[in-house]
């Protein structure tokens, strides 16, 4: 007789992982490989284990993930493209007690939205802001993201982009670690069990910051898009780590609270 | 009830949104109603009844803070003038695709382009043909007086939540600037939040709790036969208002034989014209729509069998005509009178307008 038996395998005490009940039943639509999936999980999942289901409004944005509202079991406002952040200020300041957070992708955020993220951060919004960078316009088929890396063939720099046509790639998480309304500012990824750890981590304590007051907590996870990268998913992790985090690299950018390193806020 | 004051119609509508319980008031500078948001900023309503008042980064901000708030139930309002309720379009269309609530004052200038800052009444089509993109309606209320300035800040919400539809106050920088006694009404306390879940329950994204499904905010359907029947249930909503809310003034109608028909601050000046038509015995009166959408079309056709003619007073190059030529099918000449470009036309000079295009075509 074995230790457990198939039959024993499925009860309850023997359970080392559940799906939290954040997360719906309903079929995800990314692709595989996507970095949404995960993203959305580890959400959901701070979400259960603060206990905060009932007082959580989710903005999402207009981009692969626009349809967030069908994974994740909370109230949701469907913004349009990167107005996300202006929705958030004032459903948190009518709501001060909720806690409200955006998910946006770069296109959404550092592209069309660039006004209101700014705004948004410097103004010091009690927000939480989720950044999916992916380098790409992934929902509209592959275009060019401001995000987009020099080098990089996307379908509207099918030569890969070059300064002089293009310009640089954006990194808007440096310029909003500048903001004395940015409380946290932190870069992460999630692929590898160990970076989704440290991602989720990084989410909960911008959830947490909520409670503290302290201004927007800015959570950039850069991301796949194995199909607007047109490479599998493996390669995508791989090329990921080797030219992604080149030019964005992981870690805390700024920590407020920790190193209160803000000139203007004293 | 109420007390007597003296009022820019600008500072009417900011202290009516604090006096009918608005929650939230978010708006960017523009001449001429920029007194609104500097207003509510002397008044501090945050201090006293609680209320959200926030200066946004651009008209994009301000209107898709309208949407956040009104997606949660709340109470909430933004004003701009021409140039910037063009740039908010895109949010408008959203706000009426979700069916939300909120109110929105324009306070329209000269256009086209940068234009002038005088008062025009050129945003006629937009305001009433829904503006942005898609099919869709807002309700719009076209004040005449300082008066009904403050008094639409009311009406408006309550129609607003009444369909859940974004409600218009389309006015112009005459009836924003000038002064004129009014009488604020009491304060009403703001919506508690049990309040909110009885009146918006079912759809305000105020936290998911156990014992309902999410609610969303969003006017997103991807599949085109889900979005007909989203489109139809729209199409029916804006058919029942037509039936209930039609609203309009008249002036000397029982016995005319002409019409002029006119809203806002051209309704004020052709008062004046139809007084002198009268002094000269020429039987003319007027029709002041109230609410430029629905469109008073039902009363103009029956008027249509009384006059021999009308003519419609605007400040544009003759934008509300076709919804009067539209209302009187051809059944008697229609003709436009207006000023153009921030002019605001005398009541004399509209009266000669009026014996010109009508009386001397007989
Ligand atoms: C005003 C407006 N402009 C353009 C679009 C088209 N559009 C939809 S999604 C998108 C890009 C989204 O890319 P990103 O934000 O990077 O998100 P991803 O899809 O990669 O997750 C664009 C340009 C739109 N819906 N609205």
């Amino acid at each position: 007789m074995s230790l457990l038996e198939i039959k024993n395998i499925i009860n309850k005490e023997n359970l080392v992982y559940s799906k939290t009940k954040v997360v719906t039943d309903n079929v995800m639509h990314y692709c595989p490989g996507c970095s949404h999936g995960v993203v959305h999980k580890i959400i959901a999942e701070v979400i259960d284990e603060m206990d905060i289901q009932d007082k959580t409004i989710g903005i999402s944005p207009v981009g692969c993930s626009v349809l967030a509202y069908n994974y994740l079991d909370i109230d949701w406002q469907q913004a349009a493209h990167g107005r996300a952040p202006a929705l958030a200020t004032a459903a948190k300041r009518l709501m001060p007690n909720h806690y409200v957070f955006t998910y946006q992708g770069d296109g959404d955020l550092a592209s069309i939205g660039t006004a209101e993220i700014m705004h948004a951060c410097n103004r010091g919004e009690n927000i939480t802001v989720i950044f999916i960078n992916n380098a790409i316009y992934g929902m509209t088929g592959g275009q060019m993201a401001p995000t987009t890396l020099l080098g990089m063939r996307t379908s509207t720099s099918p030569e890969g982009r070059s300064v002089d046509l293009h310009g640089y790639p954006l990194k808007i998480t440096e310029l909003i670690a500048q903001l004395p309304g940015a409380a946290y500012v932190t870069r992460q990824s999630v692929h590898t069990p160990a970076t989704v750890r440290k991602a989720k981590k990084a989410i909960r304590k911008g959830f947490e910051n909520q409670d503290k007051k302290i201004g927007i907590s800015f959570i950039e996870i850069v991301s796949t898009c194995p199909s607007g990268w047109k490479i599998s998913p493996v390669e995508s992790n791989k090329w990921m780590e080797e030219h992604m985090f080149k030019l964005y690299p992981p870690g805390d950018i700024k920590d407020s609270e920790k190193a209160d390193e803000d000139p203007y806020k004293k | 009830m109420g007390e007597l004051k003296l009022r820019k119609g600008n500072e009417a509508i900011a202290e009516a949104a604090i006096r009918f319980g608005c929650d939230g008031y978010f708006g960017y500078p523009i001449t001429p109603q920029s007194e609104i948001l500097e207003t509510l900023m002397v008044r501090k309503p945050w201090e006293t009844t609680g209320m959200v008042v926030l200066q946004a980064e651009s008209e994009v901000a301000a209107i898709n803070m309208i949407y956040g708030g009104a997606s949660c139930g709340k109470r909430v309002m933004t004003t701009s003038s021409s140039p910037g309720i063009s740039l908010m379009l895109e949010g408008v269309s959203y706000l009426a695709g979700a069916e939300l609530p909120c109110l929105i004052v324009n306070v329209v200038r000269g256009g086209p382009g940068l234009g002038t800052i005088q008062p025009s009444q050129a945003d006629y089509f937009q305001a009433t043909k829904g503006g942005g993109h898609g099919d869709y309606q807002l309700i719009v209320l076209a004040p005449a007086s300082v008066q009904e300035m403050h008094d639409f800040v009311g009406l408006g919400f309550d129609l607003a939540f009444k369909y859940r539809i974004p409600s218009l106050i389309l006015t112009d920088g005459v009836i924003g600037q000038m002064m004129e006694k009014v009488i604020v009404a009491d304060q009403e306390p703001r919506w508690t939040d049990e309040q909110i879940q009885e009146i918006s329950g079912e759809w305000a994204t105020t936290g998911k709790t156990k014992d309902r499904e999410q609610n969303i905010a969003t006017s997103l359907i991807l599949e085109a036969e889900e979005m007909e029947k989203h489109n139809h249930k729209l199409q029916a909503k804006y058919r029942e208002i037509e039936k209930n809310d039609v609203r309009y003034e008249e002036f000397e109608t029982e016995d005319a034989e002409y019409l002029m028909v006119a809203y806002g601050s051209s309704a004020r000046i052709c008062q004046k014209s139809v007084e002198i038509a009268r002094e000269k015995g020429i039987k003319l009166g007027l029709l002041r729509p109230i609410t430029v959408w629905p469109f008073p079309t039902i009363r103009l056709a029956e008027l249509a069998n009384q006059v021999k003619g009308m003519l419609s007073v605007e400040m544009s190059a003759g934008q509300m005509v076709y919804d009067v030529k539209l209302a009187i099918n051809g059944k008697i000449p229609v003709e436009h009178f207006g000023r153009v470009g921030g002019m605001v036309p005398s009541p004399g000079e509209v009266f000669e307008a009026f014996e010109k295009l009508i009386l001397g075509g007989k």
